[in-house]
This record gives C-alpha cells, structure tokens and sequence, in this order.
C-alpha cells in the first residue's frame, strides 16, 4: 500500500512499475501448451476426417433416398433401408469430446505448476500473477472455443439429413434438433461445452491442485452439469407450445403428455384396464392399440383428451443460444474464480 | 537500505506457527545466511519475502519499504525455490524465452555465455540436465534478471560437492562483482563459511540471532559461523529438554 504513494526511487526505479505487455503472454502460453493444443488438433483432426468421410456417404444415400421415383417402389425402399442409422453411435461417441478436451487441457494448467512446484518460479517472476493467469486461460480458452467451434460446424453439417422434414412421410429416421445426443454438439453448443468444461477443470485444477485427481474431478463435475442441464434446464428455456393436435411434427421436442376428461386432469398415461376396455386388444410396445387404434383413437369417444407439450423445431436457435449464453457466463464465472483463488493463493 | 524489513512477522498453518515475532532487517549489498535446522521456518520466511504467501501476522518489506509480492518488489527480486523448479519437459531454450517474456529486464547475452560456459545445451530439455545444471540453470535465469536481490531458497541441498562449489561460486561472483544483494538459506553450512557475511539464525520458528557474522563470532567466541550455529542450537536445545 506505501508502495503506492512512495515517489521515484533515488537509483531511478519507478515505485510501481507499468505493466508488462498482455502479448509477451501469447508466446509464453503457446511454449507451454502447445503439446496440449497439438493433441486437441490431432483427436479433432482424426474425428473430422472420419466425420467427412461419412458424411459424404450420408449425403449421398440421403439424396438418393429422397430424389427415388415412385416412392412406393421396391428400388426406393431398399434405397430407403440402405440409409445409416448409426447416428446415435457416432453422436454418443462425440459426447465424450468436450470433457476430454475440457479437463485434459484445463485442469493441469495450474495443477501441474502447483503439483510440480514451478509456480514459485511462474509467480515470482515480474509479470503479475492475476495477469499471468488471466492470458493463458483467456488464450487458452480462445483456441478451444475457435477449434471446437470449427469441428462443430462440421458435425452440424453431418447430421443435417437427419432433420430433413420429409424424412418421416419416406421412412427415413427423422431427428429432432433438440435429440439430447446431438443438440450439444451443434451451433455455439459445442464450444460452449467445451469452454465450461476447460473452466471447471482450471478451477478443479487449482482447488484440488494435482493433475489426476483434478482431471478426474472434472469429468465428475462435467457428467453432472451435462446431465442436469438435459434433463432439468433445457426442457424449460421458453415455455412449451402445448397442443391437443395428436400430430405433433417429429422434429418437435415432445416434453411431456396427459390426458384430460371433462376439462380436468385424468392421468399422464393411459392405466391399463383402462386400455383393456375401451381398446379392444391390450396395446403393444409401438403404442398402438387393438385393431390398429392409437391410444387416442380408441380412448378419444370415451371423452378422454391427450395433450402435448412440446418446443417445436423453430426454436433450435433461441435454444442453442441461451444454452451457449447460460455456459459462456458460468465458464467466466469459474475463471474468474480461478484467477482469483490465483492471486490470493498463499503458498 | 535494507534489501528485508520484517516486523511482528508471522505466518501459521492450521494452529502450527512455522514463523513467530519475528521482527529482523537484511542490509543490501551483502550475502546473507539463514541457517536453522530443518524445519526452522527458513522457506516459510523467504516465501513470505518473495510474496509467495501472505503474513498471518506482522508484516514484511523488501527492496526498501516495498511490500512484498507487489510488482515493484517483484521486479527487483529473483528468486530460486528449493529443488529449483523448472519446467522439466521445457527446453533451455524455451526457459529463456520464458523468463524473458515474464520479466523487464534480460540480459540474454548474459544467459547465453554463462550457459555456454557451462556447458548446457541450449536444446536439451531442461529436465534431462543433471542436478547440478539443473540449479545451473535456473541461478543463471533468476541472475539473468539482473535483480537487486537474489533469494536462494536451499540452493545446494541436492548438488553434489562438486555442484555445489561451482555454485557458490556463481553466486559470490554476481554478489561480490554485479553488487548483487543475496539472501540464501541453507542447513548445510559449510558452503556458507565462505561467502555469507550477514547471519540470521532461526529454530522453531523464531529468529535466534541475527547481525554480521564477524561481529557474533566476536561476541559470542566463537571461531565459525557453523560453531557458533552448533553451540547456539545446542545451549537453545539443552534450554527447551531442562
């Protein structure tokens, strides 16, 4: 605090010095992590190219499925049947990017210097410690956000004939853009994830400070948010359209049904004897009742009326940007915490 | 001036004191011993020096009333921590690099020469030097920075007797040539006879004696600092069993 108001120094010092430029911090992040950020680009670079090279056949079967003349015909549907279903292999394996990433490269920048000991050198050098942490996490957080960003747009590419609205009327598999295997790996999604997984592995990095644990601790804390995010957040970012109309587009997100009787509540599912007596066959696993009645076919004369909720395909984007938006904010929220926890750390 | 001004200086961890009261100034310009045994509180003392930890109870200034840990202080100090930490998978090179970008001042011809002299490759990894170089290494970065206070933090604790000379000899050269203040703690104190004119000496936390060592020598009739460091420990510790 004197420091401050203490004038010159006789031998010409200046009492607080100006500080050190922010760019001397690029080329120093860059020699410490560029084994890391190679890694990064090697496991996306592998993934995009396998990413291309089945994307290119996904197209081309897609296209073909869906120019074939007369649609009925035994050519289309083979055509039809030839079409991959493997998107949910290749969308569950693409999950697991943003945790990797997150925590392999987040949680030991500062794990490793506090596991290691080399912070007494990082910290005693003359560039400020606050400042120090603030570059590397921001340069760092920057290459992943603009890599994951990039790969990102090429999974959204990928998946695109998915969503084709014909797809259904042709008997193709139709997605919707919220399907909880691909919507976070679409859009700012993507980075997003990766950039909030990158910041609770720093701060995991630096509470827990040793590299495997913090990594471990990371991927935890990561599978948690992820979890709870899908199932408890993103259902409720707008408020969902809610329909008495039993044919809701199969790119809509259906959140929840019920059925009414006489203007009240009846039941979330149709109980079972219910269905024995006004259906005539007890229903099978596809839903559908005796004779090729739906529930709400067969259940709809006795005055009984499903509902649906749901986010229909319209409001991808709004979703993808208040999830970006939400994780952006936590993602500083953490490194801000961390830079934090870095200057006032008492060794 | 004084290159450390402590005053009520405490830290504690937990319940456990590793520093008490200690209240303590280092003069510039010479090369300063702290000696004590092993767990006496010397890198507990030199840590909140070089702004690494903070005071739980007093307070310290350096370079001549600049608080520790602020960049001012930081500008002027460079400091060497025990086992000399290095980033292992780093080339010489790079650590240069580093330590340039991180500071004000380099002097990288400096660096270069002294490097040369040591024969230490400037594309070996740091961590595939031996120990020697390795403390080497980072003395020759840390005086590269052309600080006016060098803190060593048990620099010779793991060199062998031929390192450890050269070592000392590096240091006493920056000390004795360059003006360079140093403040090094050791509990091997052979390597100190030589060089350390200044002696602080700490047990258990508190600061037992303190001054230049050809006075307390004096004072005390003692022929060395390593005697008078025995016969100080001894008497303290025959003081504490009674």
């Amino acid at each position: 605090m004197s420091a401050l108001t203490v004038p010159a120094r006789p031998d010409g010092d200046e009492a607080v010095p100006r500080p050190l430029p922010w760019r001397r911090m690029a080329g120093v992040t860059w020699r410490q992590h560029r084994f890391a950020l190679a890694g990064v680009a090697v496991l996306l670079g592998v993934l995009a190219v396998y990413e291309w090279l089945t994307g290119e056949s996904l197209y081309h079967a897609w296209v073909a499925a869906t120019a074939c003349h007369p649609a009925g015909s035994a050519t289309c549907q083979d055509l039809v049947r030839a079409f991959p279903e493997n998107f949910l292999t290749l969308g569950s394996l693409l999950q697991v990017v943003p945790p990797l990433i997150g925590a392999f490269i987040g949680a030991p920048v500062l794990a490793r210097e506090l596991e290691t000991g080399t912070f007494r050198y990082a910290w005693t050098q003359g560039m400020r410690r606050w400042r120090w942490a603030l570059a590397k996490l921001v340069l760092l957080a920057a290459a992943l956000a603009a890599a994951t960003g990039g790969f990102g747009l090429l999974v959204s590419w990928h998946f695109q004939p998915y969503f084709g609205t014909g797809n259904q009327a042709l008997g193709l598999p139709q997605l919707s853009p919220f399907d909880s295997d691909v919507f976070s790996l679409r859009g700012v999604a993507l980075p997003a994830w990766t950039l909030a997984a990158f910041a609770i592995g720093v701060l995991a990095g630096m509470l827990i400070r040793r590299v495997l644990p913090a990594v471990v601790a990371a991927l935890a804390a990561y599978a948690g948010l992820a979890f709870a995010a899908g199932l408890y957040l993103r259902p409720h970012y707008l408020t969902p359209l809610v329909t008495r109309d039993t044919n809701v587009p199969g790119t809509a997100w259906i959140i929840s049904q019920w059925w009414t009787k006489d203007g009240k509540f009846a039941f979330g599912f149709p109980p079972f004897n219910l269905l024995n007596q006004f259906c005539s066959a007890p229903p099978g696993p596809s839903g559908k009742g005796g004779g090729g009645l739906s529930f709400t076919q067969c259940l709809a004369p006795h005055g009984y009326t499903q509902w649906t909720s749901y986010q229909p395909a319209s409001r991808f984007w709004p979703f993808q940007l208040i999830e970006g938006g939400w994780l952006l904010a936590l993602s500083v929220l953490l490194i801000a915490a961390t830079i934090w926890l870095v200057q006032r750390r008492a060794a | 001036m004084n290159v450390v001004e402590a005053s009520g200086l405490g830290k504690r961890y937990g319940r456990t004191w590793a520093l008490r009261e200690c209240t303590l100034e280092i003069p510039a310009g010479r090369v300063t011993a702290l000696v004590g045994p092993n767990g006496a509180g010397k890198t507990t003392l030199l840590n909140l020096a070089v702004g690494l930890s903070a005071p739980s109870a007093g307070a310290v200034s350096v370079l001549g009333g600049r608080r520790a840990g602020s960049p001012a202080a930081l500008d002027g100090i460079a400091f060497v921590a025990q086992d000399t930490p290095l980033y292992k998978n780093l080339s010489v090179a790079d650590m240069i690099y580093l330590t340039r970008s991180l500071n004000r001042r380099f002097d990288g011809p400096y660096a270069k020469a002294r490097l040369g002299e040591l024969g230490i490759p400037p594309k070996r990894k740091a961590g595939k030097l031996s120990g020697g170089q390795q403390a080497q290494l980072a003395l020759t970065l840390a005086l590269a920075r052309r600080p006016k206070l060098l803190v060593l933090d048990e620099p010779v604790a793991m060199l062998d007797p031929v390192a450890r000379h050269d070592f000392m000899a590096t240091v006493l050269a920056a000390a004795t040539g360059d003006g360079v203040s140093v403040l090094l703690s050791s509990h091997v104190l052979t390597e100190l006879e030589r060089v350390a004119s200044y002696l602080i000496l700490l047990s258990q936390g508190r600061v037992r004696l303190a001054g230049k060592v050809d006075a307390l020598l004096a004072t005390h009739g003692q022929p060395s600092m390593e005697e008078l460091a025995m016969a100080y420990l001894r008497e303290n510790l025959s003081e504490v069993t009674r």
